[in-house]
């Protein structure tokens, strides 16, 4: 007997047939990976099943009995809980308070008793939170932890877990990993929704692949391999881009010294930041989340004002500059977050325009035809799906971030900054990418790549650059960067030597600061 | 067998939407009958002298685009600013900074030919407009000061200004009333039709809407200011300067509701009054959203709302309906056309 077991579903948004006729078994006391490309209906699937959406066909069964699922409360009452990639926690409660929410407890609360409640129950199931702090004091990683919590505390006994990882940074993935592990001993049965091979491949016991809305499979880790989850994926087998050769280094495109920044909060986010990008290399940034890339993002894309320190483009002086004058001094920009660079209520054709308008100007008027013309072009160049005249908002991730690409690389850029550019992006929509990254590179342009994901830094750069703390801790060429070098540095414990070796003279203002 | 109904997000087919309005409207109807019953009238009567009645008498007709005419410009005026999420609620205070622009000038034109003296009065009432829409825009793109806030105070603040004005300096030296002495004749806007009261300002109301909508749609600066209003920080990122391009939207549509305040001057008051604009300023936010920031539909709902002014009068003379309920009808008219805006995003199906 199944812990849950969904058979047929069948689920449309208008003409679009997200889940097509899917079965799903999930035993108990097991991780089952759901996996597949962005837009293959895995988390419709698991939102049918959590009471979001009701499925158009198809049944449900819990614990062998069919079940009707019509709300997130009734798939409370039969056991299920559902952690999503946005968390509904109230960031001004505590923990304790945040469990109880909504949970009957009677009039009177009574903060010591459930704060105890709370505290046995993270005890039980070995999940490491303090009940009486603020959420709005905890890391996202403590934030998921209380969400899955707050699922256990309701005696859910099957887990679903939409793209957990997606917001981690790799130390907290580890104790992720380990509390799975823990209630998967316990007995819970958990969905795990990912499109991260790696990852399903260390945890999970039985993978289901879906694929444009149908069910490709369902198959026991021990019988498959990354290759053989991925053209199950795909349909084909990928295997992945990755920098070929090295370059003679060419003269220095991008120049950043001294560069320090404030965050939002007005504490200092960059400090002395020296950086140099040549020609025809991929400087790969790498680090933990939160130690200065984004805000090394911004100020390279003229989205964050630097407190001191200068930013040179070729001839031109960008410190301080604002974003269209990055545009001139053809800087190709890619932002951390794809909803912060394009506007999802105007068009493709509009938003692929909006970086330079002149061309598309004539007499005071906007050429429209030309405009049009333009996304034609570059829809057809960048295999984007849609149309020029689609809203933007209505585009997949991986399309918008080609939408994003195409208007950077269209108008040649000697330099490229791009932050984070294949988060959240399925198999194919990264190795489109990369492969993009890598052809600038090869055409003499020198690419500034800001990744969280290491195994991409290591893929593609020339050289790496180490973040820690909004520092600059080590720059090691790509044949010296082993993956433990690299981790002793972005966890802080050493310093490297190259850093000073490659910008004498910097190292010492770097302390000073 | 529990009947379990749940709402759903998803966008009307697009043979509903021009049903939309229309559903609006007699929903509105429906609400505010209730009203008409109170003050003890038949309803559909009464909507036959609000709504057709008004439209039946070329005196009336031409009255009800008399009373539409400020709202064309005001109406525009909060249209242009809002589609670049510039909340501009100082139409008001620009109408009649235009207006007293107009009328300084209005009087001093005596000598010039009517082919000099009106497009001078009107570039002075654009200016005036401009001046005082500028405070607020200032404060907002140098130092980040909610415009909603400041624009609102401000049309307090001229009015009092005015009130001074006309207490003061301009008191009629004839009348002693407080009102301006009369702007030349030569100023004067001409007659659309000989023998009723349109005049040269319908007209210009109509160029400025259809102006707005060649710049909102059809300009770099408009789709600029477009792409502000609806995503301020991708604007900002894909190289659109935020702040000189809300400056301008914010001058601009400052300038088009002072030209509504010269157009009531010298097309229908000729002197400058306290009185001069009836919240023209205020319901011309109505118009915007009731047009859904388009300017075509503003155009629609300045003459809507005329109507309604107009109909409320022969309502209420007909039927001796209070003469308020016009303004009932309008506010409901507003709240229910949101939210039929909204609603059209949603249906209800069976769980």
């Amino acid at each position: 007997m199944y812990a849950v077991e969904l058979k047929g579903i069948t689920k449309r948004f208008g003409p679009v047939l997200a889940n097509n006729n899917v079965d799903f078994s999930l035993k108990k006391g097991e991780i089952h990976a759901l996996l597949g490309e962005n837009g293959a209906g895995k988390t419709t699937l698991m939102r049918i099943l959590y009471g979001l959406y009701s499925a158009d066909e198809g049944q449900i069964f819990v614990a062998g009995q069919e079940a009707h699922i019509e709300s997130p409360r009734d798939a409370i009452q039969a056991g299920i809980g559902m952690v999503t990639q946005h968390f509904t926690l109230v960031p001004t409660l505590t923990v304790a308070e945040n469990l109880v929410l909504g949970y009957p407890t009677g009039f009177n609360l009574q903060p010591r008793q459930i704060e105890k409640q709370v505290a046995d129950a993270a005890g039980r199931f070995g999940i490491e939170v303090r009940p009486s702090a603020l959420v709005r004091h905890l890391s996202v990683g403590e934030r998921q932890r209380v969400e899955i919590l707050k699922s256990l505390f309701r005696n859910a006994r099957v887990l679903i877990l939409d793209e957990p990882t997606a917001v981690l940074v790799p130390q907290e993935v580890d104790v992720l990993f380990e509390t799975l592990n823990r209630l998967r001993s316990d007995g819970m049965s958990i969905v795990f929704i990912s499109h991260k091979l790696n990852e399903v491949m260390a945890i999970c016991d039985r993978i289901t692949v879906l694929r444009a809305g149908s069910l490709v499979g369902t198959v026991a880790r021990a019988e498959t391999s990354p290759h053989g989850l991925a053209s199950m994926m795909v349909g084909h087998e990928t295997f992945g881009v990755s920098r070929e050769g090295q370059q003679a280094q060419g003269k220095i495109l991008l120049e950043v010294e001294d560069l320090s920044a404030l965050d939002k909060k007005g504490l200092p986010a960059l400090k002395n930041i020296s950086l140099r990008v040549h020609s025809g290399e991929i400087l790969g940034i790498a680090g933990v989340s939160g130690n200065g890339q984004t805000e090394l993002g911004q100020a390279l894309s003229g989205m964050l004002r630097p407190a001191g320190g200068r930013i040179r483009v070729g001839e031109h002086d960008l410190t301080g500059a604002s974003p269209d004058r990055y545009t001139a001094a053809r800087v190709g920009r890619i932002p951390e977050d794809r909803h912060g660079g394009l506007i999802g209520e105007l068009s493709v054709a509009e938003n692929l325009a909006l970086e330079s308008l002149d061309p598309f100007t004539h007499s005071g008027m906007l050429d429209r035809k030309a405009i049009l013309g333009n996304a034609r072009r570059l829809i057809a160049e960048y295999q984007i799906k849609a149309s020029p005249t689609d809203r933007t908002r209505t585009l997949s991730g991986g399309n918008m971030q080609k939408v994003l690409f195409a208007r950077a690389l269209s108008r040649n850029p000697q330099v490229i900054i791009a932050s984070q550019p294949t988060r959240g992006l399925d198999v194919g929509a990264t190795d489109y990418i990369r492969t993009k990254l890598l052809e600038q590179r090869d055409h003499g342009a020198g690419v500034l790549l800001i990744s969280e994901d290491l195994d991409e830094v290591l893929a593609l750069s020339d050289r790496i650059a180490v973040m820690y703390e909004g520092e600059v801790v080590g720059i090691l060429p790509a044949e010296q960067a082993t993956r433990s070098e690299l981790g002793l540095l972005m966890s802080g414990a050493k310093r490297g030597t190259a850093a000073s070796g490659s910008l004498p003279g910097k190292e010492a203002a770097s302390h000073a600061a | 067998m529990q009947l379990s109904l749940r709402v759903e997000r998803r966008p009307a087919p697009l043979w509903f939407r021009p049903l939309a309005p229309v559903i609006a409207v007699l929903v509105t109807f429906a609400i505010t009958a209730v009203l008409v019953i109170a003050a003890r009238a038949n309803p559909f009567q009464a909507y036959y002298y609000f709504l057709i009645y008004p439209l039946t008498g070329k005196v009336s007709a031409s009255e009800v685009l008399v009373s539409a005419t400020p709202l064309l410009f005001t109406g525009a005026a909060a249209t242009f600013a809002f589609s670049a999420g510039y909340w501009n609620i100082g139409g008001e205070g620009q109408l009649m900074a235009g207006a007293m622009a107009g009328a300084g000038v209005g009087l001093l034109v005596g000598g010039l030919s009517p082919w000099l003296a009106i497009p001078i009065m009107i570039l002075a009432g654009f200016a005036g407009g401009v001046l005082w829409a500028l405070i607020p825009a200032l404060l907002r793109v140098r130092l980040a000061v909610d415009e909603i806030v400041t624009t609102l105070l401000m049309n307090t603040v001229f009015s009092f200004f005015v009130s001074y004005i006309l207490n003061g300096v301009w008191r009629s030296p004839t009348s002693g009333w407080p009102q301006s002495p009369e702007i030349a004749a030569s100023a004067h806007f001409p007659p659309l039709f000989a023998g009723y009261r349109p005049h040269l300002g319908l007209a210009l109301a109509l160029v400025v809407l259809a102006a707005i909508w060649v710049v909102l749609n059809r300009t770099p600066l408009g789709l600029r200011m477009r792409s502000i209003g609806l995503g301020m920080e991708a604007a900002r990122f894909a190289g659109v300067r935020v702040e000189r391009t809300l400056l301008i939207a914010a001058l601009i549509s400052g300038g088009i509701a002072g030209l509504g305040g010269v157009s009531e001057v010298a097309g229908l008051q000729f002197h400058l009054v306290e009185t001069l604009s009836n919240n023209f300023g205020y319901t011309g936010i109505i118009v915007a959203m009731l047009g859904a920031l388009n300017p075509i539909g503003a155009a629609i709902a300045a003459l809507f709302l005329g109507l309604i002014g107009i109909g409320a009068q022969s309502v209420s003379q007909s039927l001796g309906v209070p003469v308020y309920l016009g303004d009932v009808v309008e506010a409901t008219m507003l709240l229910v056309t949101l939210a039929t805006l909204v609603l059209q995003n949603y249906r209800i199906r069976r769980a």
